[in-house]
Parts: structure tokens; C-alpha cells; sequence
């Protein structure tokens, strides 16, 4: 994800606030829709679709984030076709119950909404992601924790996963740690985290560090930035009132009449 | 017991979101007022600590699975409320941003189920009553594993709520209620011993590191603000769903009859019954109450499309249909759209 953010393209210099902005009316727009719409849903794909494609990110890197993420919506949307039973639709002569597109309607908003969030971040990273936020106004001690957060979660991430891995080796056959050595294994993390915590303040402190994170890249937003939001959330509205895929689809079916 | 964005509405994900920003405003506000610096570099790390703990499971004895720290109850006790609701604030959202873990207009659920429960009703009237200034023993132990559980129960029941409100789910509320509370008392049992079993050590080998962390600065405050925000919250969300009902009808009048029919099943005295004897109940039930889908939009086209124009559910073929092929050809559409740009990128760049 990193890597990716720290990439160029013309979705990557769009200014952070632009994105934000867009994404969110994304978001808005797509839950707002009634529940059980499906088809009307479908032009919003455009949104995550551009980002991916001028923004020149991996699309099954993100497919797969995005399948990871699945199964709790699945859990709670699984069960509407066994509750919801009214028939709604035919596709032939089989009967679809209301259930089955109010599910399908859950599994479009789940997939909409996090491949947009994903390629957010992807196409912005997290200091330019930060420095956005707290130009929209995020209070600057939670924008600094979470500058911090994403900084020091891999180190220590690394360092519990040392620390589990010398446990494993002293303790063949035991698939799970016993409850007595997690208490002390993670305290040690934690006591470890601690003393990280204090080391990196004081090589900060020494270094000026007054309780704020400056981030540079303060300019101006211009008049692409303003363009690609106005425009997306223009096309959102678009896509909210008029049901694109209804007339496409009526278009077309009466077309050779 | 993160909540996805498909599953709530904008009134409940935005009034949540409005709730849970007050609530980051004011702990941000309150941890700056400490002038304590060391507490910035201390958040970030607990909060990374947090994301490297739960890769760590412990086996349950007996049971064949395993646990793992949640982190709210033991951030707040290390850290202190306000500091603790930041710190379990960021985690969520490099969740939400980074691993697609809950949604992006759903945090302000996840945060308000996740991080204020723990750091302001759990820790301040259960776990400080009981445990005092013990970090180990009994004591320490009971009162961390009674905060867990009551801090989970009362997120696992905001959870049940959001979803309820927002009305995209088809559980019913009682049975998603009897699915939530009981998994969330085990969790909650798995996580207090993990928390006490932490806390006792920490506190055995660095006493002083308990004892110098800024909780005793932050944790003594009055809860009156707190219920204040509460205050407004409930008034915006008021406002909120009203302003919704006039405009979108379908979501919510759909879940206002279907609460409406609740009661009444439930008052009518029949005892528990299976699912299934509900769900007859519940289709031969909805239609008294003039209850019409959320297909008003589709209902021009279904004149003009055929005379399927009868009483619900007689939906036209014809609507759906084209309904089915005007959708995937947008699809292919907007995928065609990315394809060419991602083409035209290539030979700019």
C-alpha cells in the first residue's frame, strides 16, 4: 500500500482534499440508494474503475483486499433471501424473492464502497491521506496518532511476531500459546512498546518536536482538484436521480422496434 | 463486530459519524490540554501495539479455539479515557482505510461501539470501582473481566441497534440481538482475563510504567460533558432520520412498519416460536400494513412497460429484465471507461 501511494500519476497529484471530498459524497451517494436496487448501482462503478486505471494501481491486489473483507457482510446479508421471501422479480420463469436482491444489493454497496476506500488510499497514501484530513479540519492530535499508528504498527507488528516465533520454538507440539506465557509474552510486547514509545520521544524532544507533526505540501488546491470533485459528485447526483442502467437497458431492449 | 457500509444507512452512518467526531474533537482537545508531549509518541506506539496483539492468539483451554486482546479496556487503562478513544479512533481507521476492516461511513459505528463504550462507560463506572489502584489479584481480575463484558455487550448492542435503524438488513431484531449478546459474553470473558492477565504483568515487572502513564492526569473527570454530547447526539439523530424520512421514504418507513408489526407479533402473548413459523407470520402480516418495496422508482417504467401495473408483488418481467441488462451493460460500460483510461495513461506516461 505504501509503495503504491508514493507512486505519480495523474490521480496521485489530484489534491488529497479533492479526493477525500469525492470519495465521501461516494459513499454517501452509494448507501443512500433504496435497498433493494441492484442494476442502479452499477454506472457508480466508474468511480473505484478510474481511480484504478489512471491511478495505475494492481486491480486483483485490491480485488483481493477486497474479498478478505467480505465475510462479515456476507454473515448479515446472507440472510435476507431466507427472510425476505416476497417475489420481486423474474428472470424467466424463475421467481427471485426480494431477499435475494436486497443481498445482492448489500454484496454491490460492500464491493462499491471498499474498492473506492482501498483505492483512496492507494492512489493518495497516508501522509498526503493526512495531511488532507487535517486540512479538512481532523484535529491535529488524532491526525499525528494516526501518523504515528501507521508508523510504528509494522515495527512493532515485526517485533511481536520475533517474540512469537522464539515462543513457538520453545514450545513444540502446542499449536496456540498457553494462556499463562500470553500474558507475559504480550506484556513483554507491551513493556518493549513502552520503552519504544519513550525513546522515540526523546530522540523527537531533542529534535524540536513540540507535540505537532508539520506536514508539508500546504498548496493551494487548483483548478484540476476543484474539477474532479465537482464533477464526481455531479455525476454521483446524476447517478443518484436518474436510474442509468433502467434507461440504458429500456434503450436498448425497444431499439430494433 | 466491525460494521461494514452495506449495512447502514446515511441517517444512522452520519449521525454516528457527527457523534463519534464530537467525541474525537473533545478527547483531542483534552489530551492537548495535558501539555504532556509524551503522551503523542505513547498513543501511537499503544496503538500500534494493539494491531501486533491481536496477531498473538493464546489457546482456550478445553475449548479447541483461541483468543485474542481487543484492546479498548486495555488502552484506556493504560492511557486514560480521552487518550484511549483516540488511540482505539486511529486503529479503526487504518482499518477501515488500510485492511478494508468496517466501512468508511460506517467508523463512526465502529467507533462509537468499539471505542466509547470501553474508554467511557466501562472503564469509569466498572472497571475504577472495583479494581481501585489494584492492577493485580482478584479484584484487578474481576474488574477487568466485568468492564470487558459490559463493554462488549453494550458495543455488540449498538451494533444490533445501527443495524436495526438502518434497516438494510433483514434480521430481525431479536434474533440478531440473541445471536450478538451471547458471542460478545464469551469474547468478553476471553478478553478481560487477557487484559487483567497483561495489566498484572506490566504492572508486576514496571510498576511505574502504569503508575506515570497519564491516566491518573486524564481518567478523573466528570461524565457530565459526556452526557451532554449524548444529549445533542440523540436531538441530530432525531432531526436526522426525520429529515430522511421525508425524503427517502422507503428505507425507513419499511422499518418503521416492520418494528411496528414486531410489537404487535410479540404482544399478541404466543410464546418463542420457530423462524420459520415467523417469517409466515411476518408475509401474511406486512401487507395490512399497506406496505409497499422500495420500488418506487422503477413504477413509471412498469406502466409504460406492461400492464403489470397490479397489486404488489406482480412486478413486470419486463422491468426487471431490462433492469438486469441495463445494469451489466453499465458495468461494462464503466469498466470499459477504465480500460481506455488506464490505456491512454500508459502512452502519456
Amino acid at each position: 500500500m505504501d509503495d503504491l501511494g508514493r507512486m505519480d500519476s495523474p490521480i496521485h497529484r489530484i489534491d488529497a482534499r479533492a479526493k477525500i471530498i469525492a470519495t465521501a459524497a461516494f459513499v454517501l451517494a452509494v448507501m443512500s440508494f433504496p435497498r433493494y436496487e441492484v442494476s442502479a448501482l452499477m454506472p457508480l462503478f466508474a468511480y473505484p474503475f478510474a481511480l484504478i486505471a489512471v491511478g495505475n494501481l494492481p486491480a486483483g491486489y485490491l480485488l483481493k483486499k477486497v474479498a478478505v473483507a467480505a465475510p462479515f457482510a456476507l454473515f448479515v446479508g446472507i440472510f435476507n433471501p431466507l427472510l425476505d421471501r416476497q417475489p420481486m422479480g423474474m428472470i424467466g420463469p424463475v421467481a427471485i424473492s426480494g431477499g435475494w436482491f436486497s443481498f445482492a444489493s448489500i454484496m454491490v454497496r460492500f464491493t462499491l464502497t471498499v474498492s473506492a476506500a482501498l483505492a483512496l488510499v492507494a492512489c493518495t497514501g497516508i501522509h498526503r491521506l493526512c495531511a488532507g484530513l487535517k486540512m479538512l479540519g481532523l484535529p491535529s492530535p488524532f491526525v499525528v496518532q494516526l501518523l504515528f499508528l501507521y508508523r510504528y504498527f509494522f515495527v512493532i507488528g515485526d517485533e511481536g511476531l520475533r517474540m512469537l516465533r522464539a515462543a513457538e520454538m520453545r514450545s513444540t507440539g502446542a499449536r496456540t500459546l498457553a494462556f499463562q506465557t500470553y500474558g507475559t509474552l504480550i506484556g513483554h510486547l507491551l513493556v518493549r512498546s513502552m520503552d519504544r514509545a519513550q525513546r522515540i520521544y526523546r530522540s523527537m524532544v531533542s529534535r524540536g518536536f513540540d507535540g505537532e507533526v508539520r506536514l508539508l505540501r500546504r498548496e493551494a488546491p487548483g483548478w484540476r482538484d476543484v474539477a474532479f470533485a465537482c464533477g464526481w459528485i455531479a455525476f454521483f447526483a446524476f447517478a443518484r436521480s436518474w436510474d442509468l442502467a433502467e434507461f440504458v437497458g429500456r434503450w436498448l431492449s425497444r431499439g430494433p422496434s | 463486530m466491525h460494521m461494514a457500509d452495506a449495512l447502514i444507512s446515511p441517517a444512522v452512518g452520519g449521525t454516528m459519524w457527527a457523534t463519534s467526531a464530537g467525541l474525537i474533537a473533545w478527547c483531542a482537545r483534552k489530551v492537548k490540554g495535558v501539555c504532556d508531549d509524551r503522551l503523542v509518541p505513547m498513543m501511537g506506539v499503544m496503538g500500534a501495539f494493539i494491531f501486533a496483539s491481536q496477531m498473538i492468539n493464546f489457546s482456550i483451554p478445553g475449548t479447541g479455539s483461541s483468543g485474542h486482546l481487543g484492546g479498548g479496556l486495555i488502552l484506556t487503562i493504560l492511557l486514560g479515557p480521552h487518550a484511549a478513544f483516540l488511540a482505539i479512533a486511529s486503529v479503526l481507521t487504518v482499518q477501515a482505510l488500510f485492511f478494508a476492516d468496517g466501512g468508511l461511513l460506517a467508523l463512526g459505528c465502529n467507533v462509537f461501539n468499539l471505542g466509547f463504550f470501553p474508554a467511557f462507560v466501562a472503564y469509569p463506572l466498572i472497571y475504577r470501582p472495583i479494581a481501585g489502584a489494584r492492577r493485580a489479584g482478584g479484584r484487578a481480575w474481576t474488574a477487568a473481566i466485568v468492564a470487558a463484558v459490559a463493554g462488549l455487550q453494550l458495543g455488540a448492542f449498538g451494533v444490533v441497534v445501527e443495524t436495526k435503524l438502518s434497516g438494510i438488513s433483514e434480521l430481525p431484531f431479536g434474533t440478531f440481538l440473541m445471536v450478538m449478546q451471547p458471542i460478545h459474553l464469551a469474547i468478553g470473558v476471553v478478553e478481560g482475563l487477557a487484559t487483567a492477565a497483561v495489566v498484572e504483568f506490566v504492572a508486576r515487572v514496571r510498576p511505574e510504567a502504569i503508575a506515570t502513564t497519564p491516566a491518573a492526569a486524564l481518567g478523573q473527570r466528570s461524565l457530565r460533558p459526556v452526557l451532554a454530547g449524548l444529549l445533542v447526539a440523540a436531538a441530530l439523530a432525531g432531526g436526522g432520520l426525520n429529515w430522511f424520512a421525508s425524503s427517502h421514504p422507503d428505507g425507513l418507513e419499511w422499518s418503521i412498519s416492520k418494528l411496528t408489526g414486531k410489537e404487535e407479533l410479540e404482544g399478541s402473548g404466543d410464546g418463542p416460536r420457530g423462524p420459520a413459523a415467523r417469517i409466515q407470520e411476518k408475509t401474511a402480516f406486512l401487507p395490512d400494513y399497506g406496505f409497499r418495496p422500495a420500488e418506487s422508482k422503477p413504477a413509471p417504467a412498469e406502466s409504460s412497460a406492461g400492464p403489470g401495473a397490479g397489486p404488489w408483488p406482480a412486478v413486470s418481467a419486463g422491468t426487471s429484465v431490462s433492469g438486469i441488462v441495463g445494469g451489466l451493460i453499465t458495468l461494462i460500460v464503466a469498466g470499459l471507461i477504465g480500460y481506455l483510461l488506464k490505456r491512454g495513461g500508459r502512452t502519456t506516461t
